[in-house]
């Protein structure tokens, strides 16, 4: 054991949850088992749009080992899935949101639709009846692209939906961009594609669902990174049972990046079924099921333009988007192209006028939702390409350009909707450019040359908004749900200290992080702090962990839960040392009378509270339990700068990210160790996106063309560059902790500064755009465009 | 059919009656309850899966149980000590932060023990390109990297 295994707050603190991950006694939701347990397998789709015009399922019935077969029609008293967030358009007129049934009814509208359910004694038997089962399919013309699915003529998914629109929404004031558009020096312009992604966490999805008929209860293990917020959406719009006879445990969670915060239909047909069947089931995704059916990410696209003046500095900026949704409104997807990506146009600068419009429209294909930094990742890649652009356009060196548009003064209100309350810009771009050595780049650049090879430099300067969300804000914007955080701390006799939190942990550590937050304010060893997450049995309430808002809200909650104890605590000890209530204070676990040297210790105190033989009966109720609900009162405000250098082969295409750059200010940290963590994986997913990732389908027949592993180019260990990088911190202004969020940082920074690095570096040839992501297909098609003068489609 | 098989498993002898069909991965998480072996794909790319089979990293998920009759098996369960010290490798894991979630780690320590047997002294080129195998979704990799020098070293002393 390492001597900082007991410093708290600041310090890299090794993570307590390792030792159960690394000796295989993890408990994931697919490790649980159970008595009596019998398996589900869901008969999908294989059509991108279909109507279903029978279901034969009488031999099926009577196969070895089935137990039931359900279809969309027994489903009855069941409700579609719900969505979290009530878009209204421009026309003034709610979203259309058409029907989400947990089992296609009547029609299939993507490849991987659940249309059945098969029960059976094991998943073979299950596997082997679906077979048996005839669904008689008339095939209907699909359209899996968004741009497609607006056009006149475009196959109609939904009644609900005419011409597939689910919105046109439009944020800022159009007619001051206008006006700063005319009088502009002038304009930038960029077409942009953010490439669909598949979220591929480790760990496929999985649910063991079972029945008490004791107490008429049902206990759902579950990968989710919100099971309170899970349970809410199943009982309250789907099964209509009280949120009582319902526990949702997310025990060991192996990943989400969002893919596992929504109300999926599999978890909520197994839960009505284990009372029908009255025997635990189970199932777990196969990866190519998690293709057809994990929500997926992005899919955008958009035209960008900014209007400058002769000195570069922006005067305003106008962007049109239409983003596809897929084939039904996933539990978050309407709120991710709208409020957290338009809201964030402003990136760094102090742009004065911004007018984003966004249609979003259904497709065939697999619903879009929340995937790591979810709206803003596609905000900063809009920004960041058209400010490269500027740069381009006008001469400009790309710090430059950044720095003559800087927001300096805070608190800084955009013209979208947000007021950042603290940064330092040129603080993260300073030390950004020292870490990728900008200086040195053109000698590396010209050494390069001499191997024949293409270097570039991209830069990209971004802010998120993270700590979600003020729950007023929220919900004027049209959250259906609040997004404060819970927290609870239990003081036990003895003195250990047991968190309830209702943030999830899938990696980010919570179990040590917020030990080092109870420790450090207690003044207590962090081997007494026990943190219990993802149990709605066990936890108050919780909202569960997603943009970034664990520390920020989450770890707050339980600072306010940490007053109340300390609070409470002084009264307890002004009552054992006969003084005041307002003499004592609270330091290094101990209360103590100011002025002397009369203390008790925290254990004390926390034994006459539940001992109390000597204790303030008449005024104070015995026990040391607090808990708190935090509703952050701002968003939070990450930022930094991210450099990319890549290096590519202009005969073969191939590009290669030869170092990576990033300097995050995170606000306060608590372990530096799992906040770097954070970065790094944001980072690969980020270069992921932009350099292998895409999630491909055929336009004419609706079949995912990218639906394996073997397909997706996930980033791999020799992807990878080892990365540089480096903090700054203003903390934020708005919460104890001054914390702002780290884990998406990563994600939303990286693809547009390797995009621009592609830029620069394929300038020398001619190239003028390139889409992600930069496969060396692409790029060496590009670079032969350039050559015979002709541009690329994207 | 149902077929016998014996072998060993973490040290210990195993014999069992096992459907022929019966993956490795299926044999150790579902007869054994060795949970720490996890499956995370279909096509055997993910690498989490990864055991060792008389020393040598395989992908359970691509095996019969039946092909490794009389086979020293090694998984995630049988690194530490009785009294819960970890392996070096294990330990160097906890120390880099090479993990996360903890979902692709069983797969990476037993996949840097295969790598460490055959190159101790592996640069980071190469234990990058040896851990292709092997999907991390969460670390970006540069701690799993740092992670197997650091038990590689430990393990040579
Ligand atoms: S489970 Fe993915 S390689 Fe075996
Ligand atoms: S630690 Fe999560 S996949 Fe590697």
């Amino acid at each position: 054991m390492g001597a900082n295994e007991t410093g708290p707050i600041g310090q890299s603190v090794r993570r307590r949850e390792d030792q159960r991950f690394l000796t295989g006694a993890g408990q994931y939701t697919d490790d649980v088992t159970m008595a009596r347990e019998a398996y589900v397998y869901f008969l999908r789709s294989p059509h991108a749009h279909a109507k279903i015009s029978g279901i034969d399922r009488e031999e099926a019935r009577t196969a070895p080992g089935v137990l039931a077969i359900y279809t969309g029609d027994d489903l009855v008293g069941v409700n579609g899935l719900p969505c979290g967030w009530l878009i209204t358009g421009t026309d003034g007129k709610p979203m259309n949101e058409p029907p989400h049934p947990v089992l296609a009814k009547g029609k299939v509208r993507h490849v991987g639709d659940p249309v059945a359910m098969i029960v059976a004694e094991s998943l073979h038997q299950a596997k082997d009846a679906a077979e048996l089962i005839v669904v008689d399919y008339e095939i209907l013309p699909a359209v899996v692209n968004g741009v497609d699915a607006l056009k006149p003529g475009a196959p109609q998914i939904h009644d609900e939906a005419p011409g597939n629109r689910c919105y046109t929404w439009a944020l800022g004031d159009k007619g001051a961009v206008d006006a700063a558009f005319a009088k502009a020096h002038h304009v930038s312009k960029v077409d942009i594609v953010n490439n669909r992604l598949v979220p591929n966490a480790i760990e496929p999805r999985a649910a063991v669902a079972s029945y008490s008929r004791a107490d008429e209860s049902y206990t759902l293990y579950v990968t989710s990174q919100n099971p309170h917020v899970e349970r809410l959406l199943m009982t309250a719009f789907v099964l209509g049972l009280p949120e009582t006879k319902v526990r949702v445990i997310a025990p060991d969670v192996g990943g989400g990046f969002g893919s596992k915060i929504y109300l999926y239909a599999e978890e909520t047909a197994m839960v009505w079924a284990s009372k029908h069947v009255n025997r635990p089931l189970r199932w777990a995704a196969e990866r190519s099921e998690s293709f057809i059916s994990d929500a997926h990410g992005r899919d955008h696209v958009t035209h960008a333009e900014m209007a400058v003046d002769k000195d570069g500095k922006f005067l305003a900026l106008r962007v049109t988007t239409t983003a596809n949704v897929g084939a039904y409104l996933s539990t978050f997807a309407s709120c991710i192209p709208t409020i957290l990506y338009a809201t964030l146009l402003a990136g760094q600068y102090a742009t004065p006028a911004i007018h984003c419009e966004v249609t979003a429209v259904f497709t065939n294909t697999v619903p879009v939702d929340a995937y790591r930094g979810a709206g803003r990742p596609e905000a900063t890649y809009v920004v960041e390409r058209v400010v490269h652009q500027v740069g381009v356009d006008l001469g400009l060196a790309q710090d430059e350009v950044r720095r003559r548009n800087f927001i300096r003064t805070f608190p800084y209100a955009t013209p979208v909707a947000l007021t950042y309350d603290i940064g330092n810009y040129d603080a993260t771009l300073d030390e950004a450019m020292r870490l990728a050595d900008v200086a040195g780049f053109p000698a590396r650049r010209a050494e390069a040359a001499k191997r024949g090879k293409l270097r570039g430099l991209g830069y990209s300067s971004y802010i998120e908004a993270c700590g979600l969300a003020p729950s007023n804000i929220a919900g004027a914007l049209g959250a259906r749900a609040g997004l404060y955080e819970a927290g609870q701390v239990r003081v036990n006799p003895t003195g250990g200290v047991t968190v309830f939190t209702g943030s999830h942990s899938h990696g980010q550590g919570h179990e040590t992080t917020f030990a080092q937050i109870v420790a450090g304010r207690l003044g207590i060893d962090i081997g007494s702090v026990e943190v219990v997450h993802g149990d709605t049995g066990r936890i108050p309430f919780g909202m569960g962990t997603y943009g970034s808002r664990s520390l920020a809200v989450g770890g707050t909650a339980i600072v306010k839960a940490l007053d109340k104890i300390v609070a409470k605590g002084k009264k307890i000890a002004a009552h054992l040392l006969e003084a005041a209530e307002t003499d004592i204070e609270f330091a290094d676990g101990k209360f103590t009378v100011a002025g002397t040297d009369r203390s008790k210790a925290f254990g004390e105190v926390a034994l006459a509270a539940y001992v109390p033989h000597n204790y303030p009966l008449d005024k104070l109720e015995p026990g040391l339990d607090e808990t708190a609900f935090y509703d952050p009162t701002n968003f939070t405000y990450p930022a930094g700068t991210h450099i990319c250098e890549v290096e590519i082969d202009p005969e073969t295409g191939q590009t290669s990210v030869v170092a990576f750059s990033a300097c995050d200010d995170f606000g306060n940290v608590i372990n530096p160790m799992i906040v770097e963590g954070q970065v790094h994986g944001g980072l690969a997913q980020g270069i992921g996106q932009a350099l292998l990732e895409h999630c491909v389908y055929d336009r004419q027949s609706g079949q995912l063309l990218s639906g394996s592993l073997m397909d997706y180019a996930l980033p791999r260990a020799d992807d990878l560059p080892t990365f540089k990088v480096g903090t700054k911190v203003t903390p934020c202004t708005h919460n104890p902790l001054g914390a702002k969020g780290c884990g998406e940082a990563g994600a939303i920074g990286a693809p547009p500064a390797l995009i621009n690095a592609v830029l620069d570096a394929l300038a020398a040839v001619g190239v003028k755009d390139i889409q992600m992501p930069a496969s060396p297909h692409r790029v060496w098609q590009a670079i032969q465009a350039a050559k015979s003068g002709a541009t690329v489609a994207a | 059919m149902s077929i016998p098989l014996s072998l060993s498993v973490n040290g210990k002898a195993v014999t069992a009656d096992v459907d022929e069909r019966t993956l490795l991965v299926e044999f150790l998480r579902h007869d054994l309850a060795l949970t720490g072996t996890h499956v995370g794909c279909d096509t055997a790319q993910c690498g989490a899966c990864t055991v060792l089979v008389d020393g040598r990293a395989i992908k359970s998920c691509n095996v019969l149980a039946a092909q490794v009759a009389g086979a020293k098996i090694t998984t995630i369960e049988g690194l530490a000590g009785a009294d819960g010290t970890l392996h070096p490798m294990q330990a160097a894991f906890k120390e880099c932060h090479g993990l996360q979630c903890g979902f692709c780690t069983p797969g990476m320590v037993l996949g840097a023990l295969d790598l460490v047997a055959h190159h101790p002294h592996a640069d980071e080129r190469t234990i990058r390109e040896a851990l292709e195998g092997n999907f991390c979704r969460c670390t970006g990799y540069q701690n799993i990297v740092k992670a197997v020098q650091t038990g590689a070293a430990a393990m040579a002393k």
